[in-house]
């Protein structure tokens, strides 16, 4: 498969004032955050809620944080201003399924270059890219807490420990 | 993986340990909310006391102890105080909280409850990771089967106590583990730590009393109150009480979580017989770190026959610190040039960017490193390294310009011919030269 740069995805057009709109469901969803938080401190649900504008618009869109400022009675530069800083948070397009290799130490020891390797060229793609069809983003990562099962990745918010070649193949398998 | 209590009975690992442990039903079996129920009926004066006596000290990685910070909060201030669970678990190295936060959430609600009657808190939150995102739905599940049973909520079992604890995220910045990065955080701002002082227990969370604890010291109150202070304090040492756990990592055979008593001896007998000994038998130990990235690295002269204990002081003494407790063992095959890379690699990335001396040396020493892996090392890069350290350590708001400095400085010291190899690549022999000029 080709490779497609994340610029190729930004279709960064213009800067909109469009306000993005949620069904019914994901709103009530939105206003349950706010119960967690004292009523004059709702800033506090920017980051879950940067969370569900993701999920929902694939990811950190110019409409969907024309929406929490308007919802978080806020400014847009405000949002803008906390969505960038966290490394979660995608500002372009990434694929469907988002593979995230631990490269920090003890993976790194432990046989991460491999598993990178190996991840890359069966979806024919260099970490920070994504599959032609839209399906596959590999990065590589910092480290997320599993390293007595390095190596490790993660695919969306699901872990997969101590890998091995074979055990990469039947993972990724099951996404055809 | 292996996850196990040696020279003391599980008590943190316990419910880790238990078959549905993470259940309400399964906790209260094993005992769990009758601390809760105990400590209800206590002056809250009496509870911070009796975590004082317990030398229980923050797990989180800086050590300090537990009861002192709580004490620290005002008693008469007007304002709402909060707890808050420091479950930013991202010390490289380190993942003994996720365990518990997978398979004992109870005993953090039930240390949380316990800390909010101690500080007149009404209000708790526990702060995950964004990558620990599955945790977050384990918990809220528990917090909802706590609200039922009556020990969250309004009139906490009939005794009049209000509490509510919420989970909250982060998304994917180390740098909120510092706590008052995290309190920024949490109020929805980018991490950045705070000016100290105000400290966060006089202005922390909204500008109100606040105490950030971490997990594993949270799920150990409930311990102190049920076993009594004294009791708790001398399964481990005078100043480093109870137990401790250690996330063990790297090239051993038995990866995994262990729960030691504090002062066990010694590292060299942990990793070559409780972890099992070195993954392949024909490679030989060459360094470890046993705190987490953020600690000074050791080599094989400071461990093996030195018998060094496992707590505060001995870890100080053997010339590192326990840090989080995340010890990555690494075999002769890690070249230190290498590894110290990637972990400064670590700290370029996970600078938040606020303080001039982290943000530029981070990169700076990165940049050196990048040289010196592409064949381009220079004799002179040590001392310009260590200058770089001098000029970031202590000079930023929070410790993570030190982290950044600690890994560096003492894998130069410790070992010095990793790096004469890279260093002396383009101008012959190092041999009978000094690394570094001060050295």
């Amino acid at each position: 498969m080709a490779a497609v740069k994340p610029s190729d995805y930004t279709n960064q057009v213009a800067v909109t004032d469009e306000v993005a709109e949620f069904s019914p469901e994901v709103m009530d969803e939105i206003r349950s955050y706010l119960e967690k938080y004292p009523p004059d401190r709702s800033r506090s649900a920017l980051i879950p809620l940067l969370f569900v504008i993701q999920r929902e618009r694939g990811y950190v869109d110019n409409p969907g944080v024309n929406f929490l400022a308007k919802f978080l009675n806020l400014e847009v530069t405000d949002v803008w201003e906390t969505a960038t800083f966290y490394t979660m948070f995608n500002m372009h397009r990434v694929g469907r399924h988002h593979i995230q290799i631990c490269k920090t130490l003890s993976c790194k020891i432990m046989g991460e270059p491999d598993i990178t390797d190996h991840v890359c060229s069966k979806l024919g793609i260099k970490p920070g890219e994504t599959t032609a069809d839209g399906k596959f983003t590999v990065s590589l990562v910092e480290c997320l807490g599993s390293c007595g099962t390095a190596p490790m990745m993660q695919i969306g918010f699901d872990y997969h420990e101590d890998l091995t070649v074979d055990k990469v193949d039947k993972i990724l398998g099951e996404f055809e | 993986m292996e996850i196990k209590a040696i020279g003391c009975e599980p008590l943190q690992l316990r419910q880790v340990l238990a078959k549905d442990g993470h259940t309400l039903k399964v906790y209260r079996d094993m005992g769990g909310y009758s601390s809760l129920k105990k400590a209800l009926g206590m002056a809250p004066a009496d509870i911070i006391e009796m975590v004082k006596t317990s030398a229980l000290r923050g797990r989180g990685g800086a050590g300090f102890p537990t009861g002192m910070k709580w004490s620290f909060v005002p008693k008469d201030s007007p304002k709402p105080k909060y707890v808050v669970c420091n479950a930013d678990e991202s010390e490289p190295g380190t993942f003994k909280d996720r365990y518990l936060l997978e398979r004992d959430p109870h005993a953090l609600i039930e240390g949380m409850v316990i800390a909010g009657h101690a500080l007149g808190a009404a209000t708790g939150y526990i702060y995950y990771r964004g990558e620990y995102n599955y945790l977050i739905d384990i918990m809220d599940a528990a917090l909802a089967e706590a609200r039922d049973a009556g020990l969250l909520g309004r009139n906490i079992l009939g005794t009049g106590f209000d509490m509510d604890i919420f989970t909250h995220t982060g998304a994917g910045a180390y740098i909120c583990g510092e706590e008052t990065a995290l309190l920024s955080s949490l109020e929805g701002f980018r991490g950045h730590p705070r000016m100290k002082p105000p400290f966060p227990a006089l202005e922390g969370l909204y500008a109100c009393p606040t105490v950030v604890n971490n997990v594993e010291t949270l799920t150990a109150v409930p311990e102190i109150i049920e076993m009594g202070a004294e009791a708790w304090r001398d399964l481990g040492t005078e100043k480093s009480g109870g137990t401790k756990l250690w996330s063990v990592s790297g090239h051993v055979k038995k990866p995994g979580v262990y729960e030691l008593p504090m002062g066990y001896a010694d590292m060299e007998k942990f990793i070559m017989e409780d972890c099992g000994g070195m993954l392949r038998d024909d490679k030989k130990l060459k360094a470890v770190i046993p705190g987490g990235s953020s600690v000074y690295i050791m080599n094989t002269s400071q461990i093996l026959g030195k018998k060094v204990t496992l707590d505060y002081e001995g870890l100080v003494a053997a010339g590192s610190s326990v840090g989080s407790g995340g010890f990555i063992v690494m075999d002769e095959r890690v070249d230190v040039v290498e590894s110290t890379r990637n972990l400064t690699e670590f700290y370029k990335h996970e600078s938040c960017g606020w303080c001039t001396p982290c943000r530029e040396g981070t990169d700076w020493l990165v940049k050196i490193f990048d040289r010196i892996a592409a064949g381009g090392g220079r004799p002179e890069d040590a001392q310009v390294m260590l200058d770089l350290c001098d000029n970031m350590e202590g000079r930023s708001h929070c410790p993570l310009a030190d982290a950044a400095a600690w890994p560096i400085q003492s894998a130069i010291q410790r070992f010095p011919e990793d790096f004469k190899k890279w260093l002396w690549k383009n101008t012959g022999s190092a041999e009978g030269k000094e690394l570094t000029v001060n050295a």
